[in-house]
């Protein structure tokens, strides 16, 4: 719940600005962006999710960063990521 | 790979454990608390304490927000997962949380309809696709998850459910450390902010520990060498008789935060006149209600809510470790009675809890080889 997960926008979803679809180590989940109404995040961006919402943008080389230490957690990530591989919010 | 490929070779952490330990003064003790649960995981993990010096201690915080949940608040979320038609919706981290009568997956096995989900969102659409049901969020964390939870009923306002509401339990950091820098029991010298809490609060919140406290703070990253560089920028400060609030995670954490994020927390919430943290006890203003204009997703509004005050075991002293009075090996019921497998305590449950960080690392500590050998 406290972790951050990079994701990389892949795309906005039509008619709902606020929903992205991202690519999270290879598994494309909808998120929401709306907390980044000031500043949102472009495709091909990265940002850093919290349970189910984008908390603030990020640089290819953090998003590298924080995944390989999210990878270097084990368990507690493996659950998060199962966690977000179930996640349906739209 | 950046950082944890540079941390393996190692070198940078020893160069900098190196100039930690210059700015040493003779005789002097340092104690340094990370706030932040996720430091703390971070810490043992990589056996940072083994790269200081003797005289440099860190002391583990209360940041933790499955850690600071005090039992008579999830003895009340199961009563609320045990009103007919509900159905309770939690983080998996809160599933293994002991209440009086056993946790939420122990109630999930005697036939209550709990569900773990990732994100409050995915509560909303089990709202939607059960129309018949009430569906109860499990509101938990510090100001890194308020947000979503504002987010999460400003949506549900908007499509105009009826059936959504939200156990709101969100707690916030800076009372918290306020009461440990009040509390007689520890001398801190300085902070390791925490990160993600810090991407929404910003880093102005701290300002009152440098200017009323005269102690330094410095919000770090979750990185093994984040966390010995904001170390290392601490015993800079302290060198030089400074405090003041530096931000080593600037990559992320913006000085002024998230402000859409504030503003979303601040449309539907307010502060609690007062909260019981586990080990803490009651702090003024140390979390979040729902506000009046939203009472229609507030749980504790919609039913009958226990609200009753429980004591934690006697043999749990999960309080003195989340005070950082006491490190997890020295709780009497460490890794013998209480194991992550069937924990006593919240510390023990989280992974980011200080007792199961340590203890799934089973790190041999300096500290912890001088408290075994003494007679």
């Amino acid at each position: 719940m406290c972790l951050g997960i990079p994701g990389e926008v892949i795309e906005f979803l039509p008619d709902q600005s606020d929903l992205a679809r991202v690519d999270v180590s290879g598994v494309r989940r909808v998120i929401n962006v709306g907390l980044l109404a000031d500043d949102p995040p472009k495709p091909g961006e990265w940002v850093l999710i919290h349970v189910g919402f984008a908390l603030s943008k990020i640089d290819e080389d953090e998003a590298a960063a924080a995944l390989s230490f999210l990878e270097g957690i084990g368990q507690a990530y493996e659950d998060e990521l199962a966690a977000l591989q179930d996640s349906r919010i739209e | 790979m950046r950082f944890v490929d540079e941390f393996r070779d190692a070198d940078k952490a020893h160069a900098l454990a190196a100039k930690i330990a210059a700015l040493c003064e003779p005789g002097r003790q340092y104690k340094l608390m990370e706030v932040c649960g996720g430091h703390t995981h971070t810490i043992y993990k990589h056996g940072l304490e083994d790269y200081l010096p003797e005289q440099v201690t860190l002391v583990h915080g209360p940041g933790c927000p499955v850690c600071v949940i005090p039992m008579g608040r999830m003895d009340d979320a199961m009563a609320l997962a045990a009103e007919p038609d509900v159905i309770m919706t939690s983080f998996g981290d809160m599933m293994r949380v002991p209440g009086s009568h056993g946790s939420f997956f122990d109630a999930k096995a005697r036939g209550t309809d709990i569900r773990m989900v990732y994100s409050p969102l995915d509560s909303l659409k089990i709202a939607r696709s059960n129309p018949g049901k009430r569906v109860i969020f499990m509101a938990i964390g510090f100001e890194t998850t308020a947000p979503s939870t504002a987010m999460t009923m400003l949506r549900a306002a908007a499509e105009g459910l009826t059936n959504f509401s939200v156990f709101c339990n969100h707690v916030t950091i800076i009372p918290a450390i306020k009461a440990i820098l009040d509390s007689p029991d520890l001398r801190l010298d300085g902070f390791i902010g925490p990160g993600h809490v810090s991407t929404v609060i910003g880093c102005r919140p701290y300002e009152f520990i440098a200017r009323d406290y005269g102690r330094p703070v410095v919000v770090a990253g979750f990185e093994p060498l984040d966390i010995l560089q904001s170390i290392y920028m601490l015993m800079q400060q302290l060198s030089e008789g400074r405090a003041e609030i530096e931000n080593q995670y600037a990559r992320v954490v913006p000085w002024d935060g998230n402000v859409v994020a504030l503003k979303a927390i601040g449309e539907t919430m307010e502060l609690r006149p007062y909260f019981e943290w586990r080990g803490l006890g009651f702090i003024s203003h140390s979390a979040l209600k729902v506000r009046d204009q939203y009472a229609q997703f507030d749980a504790e509004r919609l039913f009958s809510v226990p609200g009753v005050r429980v004591a934690d075991p006697k043999a749990c002293q999960c309080g003195e470790v989340l005070k950082g009075v006491l490190k997890p090996w020295e709780c009497k019921v460490f890794g013998t009675a209480c194991t992550p497998e069937t924990p006593i305590g919240t510390c023990m449950v989280s992974p980011e809890g200080a007792c199961a960080a340590y203890y799934n690392y089973g790190r041999l500590t300096r500290t912890r080889v001088k408290e075994a050998s003494r007679p």
